[in-house]
């Protein structure tokens, strides 16, 4: 095995989350810093406008990580005998290539409530620790809103995220989220405008005494110019949005408002196709990592810091393949690493109204939500045993619009799912239905853990990691609970059908729980004792190894990206700032 | 060397002018006499025809519309079939293959190529003279098959895929639904087509972008 040149600092991963740390560290310091991508490199915006083909790019997902390498394995209980994901399809996707999912994703940006990082002192405060459901691993993020806000709007000022405040420095605001935690500023660009459907839930929803506002996104409603000066053009609405990469640049991408930036400093670098399968420790310091790249030649990349900061589960698994840390058992509790995977509790209908929507039209993330039913649910959800929901929200876009949107029915119309009574009814209906979502809460349980597989191995012929996950009572509670509400508000819009679907998950259920959702595995919190890295997301044992994104999320939340970023802030700034001063553990 | 195989399709779905009306109703105006000949990728002459019978009956010609023949189905399903996705290159195809556990989708063994073999031979060389609801009959049951999920699921790509890889010919599924195609942009028309339909003349991603392109298919070879 070749050993390359040493580098200060070695990032794994070219999302937001090695992304953000990568520009920030080699503009802020005269560090050598280095990222390894495993896909290929930035393939520019005319690559994009090529790629609005549905078939290749949202049902084949040739930008994907191909599931042939190995994506993970999974099941619903310790007791079963975990499979592996063979085909996208069944299972959502996962990024690949310079960007990560970060290039492709919906850019749907709310922040998280503000007592969602202090949850586990929230709960039983509020119901008595009796009452939180059986076997949970609910804790606490070790930080408060007031550490994370001020990384929240970077974040934003960073994406250029269009939205409405509804909270500004502690002054309520019609018209954008009034559940929302005090924000310090203003977003930095309009909402966008409303659609159709979007309009009547709005209206639906205020009849009901709720609080409708735009669902804030990361795609640009107008021309804009971020703090480094990136200028990008509002978004084109072309529907082909999720999955997709933006050909106009209007959607947040690391390629569009970090990497330009990042490639101007002398000490940063990419290196692409360069899968890491270890991070090389000796005692408690990290020396470097190893990687294969696609011919399969092995190299050690020597560094003084290691960042990973790759898919939520392969952060995990990656200290597992490497030896660090204690392996959670969910039998003893024992061990940290692992822990608390969680998915979110998905929970949707489809409405269908008389008039056509152009559900062809209209960008990832842009919808109208309700934060009424965002956080607790209140004495009305406790007396069922449901304590936490998500962001109720309604959009009509197909995104993308037009095969994988076909086919949509009101439920019993027809009595099979082909042929000429089908066909008139989906060809009826295609233009005339539109969705509500809630990407809720879910809790950790003892029971829901990571691990790697025994039997299925990656291309490489390192063990896939093994995801154990399924669904309990509380979940299914808690979606009885929201799909009531979203129903309700459904029907006071007009709707002429609805399919209510009031159990866990719009998407995929166990034994599928994973996707570019998922989180946990390497969580954050305030004790190495039940957390694998601290709240600067700084590995608890091993001092110049940092695991950042959305393995370090205790619990599972409404959409994390926007978090994560901030995350990635927050552990850029203290990396820099505190460690880089006085190399050690900063808690 | 493998005898080329062709498939002999109606020139009224290949290449009849179809008259594009506001209402997303189109209508075959002038149509061609004749066939057209195309060649044949994966399936044999007398598969593609099973294939195309099949496909018509999961989604027919009728009166809301063209159906999967018009649309050159077949075509598509042919060319996916001979692709990267038809021999599996992009699964993950190692063993032990659990077919038995519930929820996990396709778990087993074949890849698309050899499911279609294997699925078409099961409906029948004659199935292409039966009648519709005797067709109908052999579909039903076969319903529950992973064969006849995909066979479903690859006519509605067919139908309103990008015509480059060989489906929706003439844009006649997009045509059906009043769809576009991939426009660069509705920044002009967002916000103002409330519960009014927004219909215009449907483009293909080639038209559009003004350069030719190709699928992923023809890049790459399965
Ligand atoms: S909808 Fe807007 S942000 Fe999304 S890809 Fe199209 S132009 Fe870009």
């Amino acid at each position: 095995m070749q050993t390359l040149a040493p580098v200060d600092v070695v990032i794994v991963g070219s999302g937001w989350s090695g992304m953000i740390m990568g520009k920030e560290i080699a503009s802020r310091t005269p560090l050598s810093v280095l990222v390894l991508e495993k896909g290929g490199g930035f393939r520019g915006l005319a690559a994009y406008g090529r790629e609005m083909d549905e078939v290749d790019t949202f049902i084949r997902k040739r930008q994907a990580e191909s599931p042939a390498n190995g994506l993970v394995t999974t099941r619903a209980s310790s007791r079963a005998r975990a499979n592996p994901i063979r085909q996208y399809g069944d299972f959502p996707w996962v990024g690949c290539g310079m960007g990560g999912s970060s290039d492709h994703w919906g850019a749907t940006s709310p922040r998280f409530m503000p007592e969602a990082f202090e949850i586990a002192t929230h709960l039983k405060r509020l119901h008595g620790a009796s009452k939180l459901p059986p076997n949970n691993l609910i804790q606490d993020y070790g930080i408060t809103w007031t550490d994370i806000e001020p990384y929240y709007t970077q974040a934003e000022e960073m994406m250029g995220t269009s939205g409405k405040a509804g909270n500004l420095n502690g002054k309520k605001i019609e018209g954008g989220n009034i559940f929302e935690g005090p924000r310090s500023r203003e977003y930095p660009n309009p909402p966008h405008p409303m659609l159709y459907a979007p309009q009547l839930f709005a209206k639906a929803a205020k009849e009901l005494g709720y609080h409708p506002f735009p669902m804030p996104s990361s795609t640009l409603s107008q021309s804009y110019t971020n703090p480094d000066g990136i200028s990008r053009i509002g978004c084109q609405y072309c529907g082909h949005c999720s999955l997709f990469g933006c050909m106009v640049g209007a959607k947040a991408s690391p390629n569009f408002t970090l990497l330009p930036i990042a490639l101007t400093k002398k000490g940063f670098s990419v290196r692409t196709h360069c899968n890491v399968r270890r991070v090389v420790h000796k005692g408690a310091k990290a020396v470097g990592v190893i990687y294969v790249d696609d011919s399969g030649t092995e190299y050690m990349q020597p560094a003084d810091a290691v960042v990973l900061a790759a898919w939520t589960f392969n952060n995990a698994r990656l200290l597992m393949l490497s030896g660090i840390g204690e392996q959670y058992d969910p039998m003893t509790g024992k061990g940290t690493l692992g822990k608390n995977a969680t998915y979110a509790v998905h929970v949707g209908l489809e409405f269908f109204l008389d008039r056509p929507q152009n559900i062809f039209m209209g960008s990832g993330g842009m919808a109208t939500a309700i934060g009424d039913f965002g956080g607790d649910l209140g004495d009305e959800g406790a007396a069922e045993g449901a304590l936490r929901g998500g962001l109720i929200f309604c959009y009509t876009q197909g995104d993308p619009p037009v095969i994988s949107a076909f086919g949509v029915i009101p439920d019993g119309e027809v009595k099979q799912n082909w042929g000429g009574e089908w066909k008139n009814a989906a060809v009826k209906w295609s233009d005339r239905y539109g969705t509500f979502l809630s990407t809720e809460n879910h809790f950790p349980y003892r029971q829901n853990y990571l691990d790697l597989d025994p039997n299925y191995k990656d291309k490489w012929g390192d063990p896939l990691l093994r995801v154990t996950m399924d669904w309990t009572d509380a979940e299914r509670k808690q979606a009885a609970f929201i799909s009531r509400k979203q129903v309700e508000i459904a029907k006071i819009m007009g709707a002429i059908a609805i399919n209510p679907r009031p159990v866990p998950s719009a998407t995929s259920g166990p034994p599928l729980m994973v996707n570019n959702h998922s989180h946990g595995g390497a969580i954050m919190g305030a004790s190495p004792a039940s957390s694998v890295v601290n709240p600067y997301l700084q590995h608890w044992n091993i001092h110049n190894l940092w695991v950042v994104g959305g393995s370090a999320l205790p619990q599972g939340e409404e959409h994390l990206t926007l978090t994560v970023a901030a995350l990635a802030y927050r552990a850029a700034d203290a990396f820099i700032n505190v460690y880089l001063k006085q190399p050690g553990a900063l808690a | 060397m493998k005898r080329r195989e062709f498939i002999e399709l109606s020139a009224q779905g290949m290449g009849g002018l179809l008259i594009y009306s506001l209402t997303g109703r189109p209508v075959v105006a002038n149509a061609h006499e004749g066939k057209v000949r195309v060649p044949l990728r994966f399936f044999t002459e007398k598969e593609a025809k099973v294939v195309v019978a099949a496909c018509e009956r999961i989604f027919p010609a009728n009166e809301s519309g063209p159906g999967a023949t018009q649309a050159g189905v077949v075509v598509y399903i042919d060319h996916q079939l001979a692709g990267p996705y038809g021999t599996d290159k992009y699964r993950y195809t190692q063993p032990p293959f659990d077919e038995s556990a519930p929820g996990y989708g396709y778990q087993g063994k074949e890849n698309p190529q050899e499911i279609y073999r294997a699925g078409v031979q099961k409906l029948g060389d004659d199935f292409t003279e039966l009648d519709g609801p005797k067709q109908d009959a052999r579909l039903k049951a076969i319903e529950h098959t992973y064969f006849f999920r995909l066979l479903r699921q690859h006519t509605i790509e067919g139908m309103f895929c990008d015509p480059m890889h060989g489906g929706n010919a003439n844009l006649i599924g997009w045509q059906l639904l009043g769809y576009p195609g991939p426009q660069m942009s509705y920044r002009e028309q967002i916000g103002k087509y409330n519960g009014v339909p927004y219909r215009i003349k449907p483009q293909s991603l080639e038209q559009i972008l003004g350069y030719p392109i190709h699928p992923w298919e023809d890049e790459e070879k399965g």
